[in-house]
């Protein structure tokens, strides 16, 4: 897990906008993804991270930088010689072409024979459970079983490297839950390094061993799912990825004055975070850090709302007329606050985060 | 259906009360009416005559039930009263065959490029590009043959370039003529099909494709092509039929040495007063295209593509 297997280095690739100007879809963008990795690109649409797995399976080519694979240099070489495959958002299965004969397709042009063309055909519907499907047109797939012939298709090359482009998105949200626990189970079997791209923040989470969150073509952080949850880098991370209540606050001796006048303590701040000795600092809490107390309380405000989901409560807090905090309670065993009650609340322990703007 | 069920359906659809859309098949009478005597009639009396003889005098037919017409696209009576097999027509039939088939290769050859290149542009230029491959249809076909006719004659631009060079040209008058007319005319109804098929096409395709090791040619043989081939039916379709019963090309640009069954089949109504036998021929070249339409149609049954023909 060490050596890099995959090497992104300085890559850039700017577009022409249709009203002229240029956007710069990478922006330097350097990473180092290790073998046997589910790796996952995470962004809102538009920050690069398509582009750059496109550019890894040589369908876009960069403006400058260089794609090293298994210590080969594969920027120059042209996408149908390049050892990686790719799950295309869309399926893009041959619609002239039944199941089978798109699985094969790939291995046909290797000019594999025919006997082992059927025995990985086989294996590779094996590997995604729809043995008896080889007869059947894509017209005549559900949009998950679609899903699992492109998995397929695509595995049955052995590639290097499997590229993902967003390929839960068309499904429902239950399908997409059982896919995503359906293709970790399938990186780990094959051990084929996965290079997953979403704008979901909560798939990204649940499926990567690390996660890099783009945003305007550049790299904003990039660790495990945990600390990216955990230490956000800024306020687009803290935002971006969960929910965040991000707080404008003024540094001071005894801690962080919050709007409202409530003091947060810098016992209440986690220890790696810097905290001026004074100035306006942004303070970044999870709802599920928040907690209702009475004694000393960083915040107090009036319920707006709440709203019963299930496993948690989340009540709505207005602090002052703009400035609103989301708190997420357990549904069992806590104290739910009434509409228009005054609480006051505390992050727990030393849950709340200074971050960069 | 009992007595009851009928007896407790909704009366209303009995009265003249119709939906808003709908409309009375009454209104569709004049053109029903219309086409048959335009279509129906006119071919049913082709096939009549096409078994008449000849009138006495002048033109028209006598009510004599005779094979004679059709004999006489095969067979020769000479004046010392023996016959022979009579190749003429049977050439005629041929030139036409070629002649067609040489503008559909052609065709489609020139059309299958830019039909993709055209569906490739963004939609703004893909618009104005159909609209110019449509505009010849905006001039008279009798004034676009006159126009190619001086740009091929060996007095026109062509002919003075090759000239320049020293190199020997004649091209009008002659079968090559008459087919670079048939190209010229039925390009556009090999592109615009194609077009719509290429413009259907999922890009992502050809994508996946490269992405699993095919290149170029073989994404465009295999992938692209099956995806398009409803187009090139229909344009084979569009080009390949007209082509064989045209007559204006042989005619203005082949020098009139009738030599397409059209051309034989107008002269049989005019100088050669020979009403029975130019039925015949019409009935054959229907025949012909009723064929063609028929191989399509088993193609396009065995490939399950969708091409709409009749």
């Amino acid at each position: 897990m060490s050596s890099s297997y995959l090497a992104i280095s300085n890559i850039k690739k700017t577009f022409n906008t249709p009203e002229g100007g240029t956007v710069h879809a990478l922006d330097d963008v350097s990473l180092d993804i290790q073998s046997g990795e589910f790796f996952v690109m995470l962004g809102p649409s538009g920050c690069g991270k398509t582009t750059l797995l496109r550019s890894i399976a040589g369908l876009e080519y960069p403006d400058s930088g260089t794609i090293t694979l298994d210590g080969q240099r594969i920027d120059d070489i042209p996408a149908y010689n390049r050892p990686v495959n790719t799950v295309f958002q869309s399926y893009a299965l041959f619609p002239h072409m039944t199941v089978a004969q798109n699985i094969a397709f790939g291995l046909e042009m290797e000019k594999l024979g025919k006997a082992e063309i059927t025995t990985r055909v086989g294996l590779a519907l094996e590997q995604v459970k729809l043995e008896g499907y080889e007869k059947r047109r894509s017209s005549q797939l559900s949009g998950g079983q679609a899903q699992r012939v492109a998995l397929a298709r695509a595995l049955a090359k052995k590639p290097k490297v499997l590229l993902l482009d967003e390929p839960l998105s068309a499904l429902d949200l239950k399908l997409r839950r059982g896919m995503q626990i359906e293709l970790k189970r399938l990186q780990q079997e094959t051990g084929i390094t996965f290079v997953f791209v979403t704008h979901d923040q909560e798939e990204a989470m649940s499926m990567g061993d690390r996660i890099a969150v783009f945003n305007s073509g550049k790299v904003v952080q990039l660790d495990t799912p945990r600390e990216i949850y955990r230490r956000p880098v800024n306020s687009f991370v803290a935002d971006f990825i969960g929910e965040t209540n991000l707080l404008d606050g003024v540094a001071n001796a005894d801690g962080i004055t919050l709007p409202g006048g409530g003091i947060l303590l810098r016992s209440q701040i986690a220890e790696d975070c810097t905290i001026p000795d004074s100035g306006s600092v942004t303070v970044a809490i999870r709802p599920e850090d928040l907690e209702i107390t009475d004694a000393h309380a960083a915040v107090r405000g009036t319920v707006r709302d709440s709203i019963f989901t299930g496993d948690t409560v989340r009540i709505h807090v207005t602090v002052t007329p703009d400035v609103e905090v989301a708190v997420s309670l357990p549904s069992y065993g806590a104290r739910i606050p009434d509409r228009g009650e005054t609480v006051g609340l505390s992050p727990s322990g030393n849950s709340a985060r200074t971050v960069a703007s | 259906m009992t007595a009851i069920n009928v007896a407790t359906e909704s009366p209303a659809l009995q009265t003249d009360q119709m939906r808003p859309g709908q409309t009375s098949p009454r209104l569709a009478l004049p053109t029903v009416l219309f086409l048959v005597a335009t279509i129906a009639v006119p071919i049913g009396l082709t096939l009549v005559y096409s078994f008449l003889s000849t009138a006495d005098i002048g033109t028209g037919v006598k009510w004599d039930f005779t094979l004679g017409a059709y004999r006489h696209l095969f067979v020769q009576d000479k004046l010392d009263g023996t016959t022979a097999f009579d190749t003429r027509y049977v050439k005629v039939i041929w030139n036409s065959f070629t002649y067609s088939a040489i503008t559909t290769v052609v065709t489609l050859i020139l059309s299958l490029p830019i039909a993709m290149w055209i569906a490739t542009r963004a939609e703004s230029a893909r618009n104005f590009l159909v609209a110019a491959v449509t505009l010849p249809f905006w001039i008279s076909i009798l004034i676009r043959t006159y126009g190619l006719r001086q740009l091929i004659d060996d007095n026109g631009p062509v002919g003075g370039i090759f000239h320049k060079l020293g190199l020997s040209y004649h091209i009008i008058y002659t079968p090559t003529a008459t087919i670079i007319g048939l190209i010229y005319v039925f390009l556009p109804f090999m592109i615009l099909p194609i077009y719509a098929s290429a413009e259907r096409f999922d890009f992502s395709l050809a994508e996946a494709g490269y992405d699993l090791g095919a290149k170029r040619m073989t994404v465009f043989r295999k992938i692209v092509l099956p995806s398009i081939r409803p187009g090139i039916i229909s344009g084979i379709a569009l080009v390949f039929i007209p082509a064989l019963g045209s007559f204006l090309q042989s005619d203005m640009l082949g020098g009139g040495k009738a030599n397409m069954i059209a051309n034989i089949i107008a002269n049989q109504f005019g100088q050669a007063r020979n009403w029975p036998f130019g039925c015949a021929l019409s009935v054959l070249l229907i025949g012909l295209t009723v064929l063609f339409v028929q191989i399509i149609r088993g193609v396009t049954a065995r490939t399950g593509d969708q091409v709409n023909l009749v």
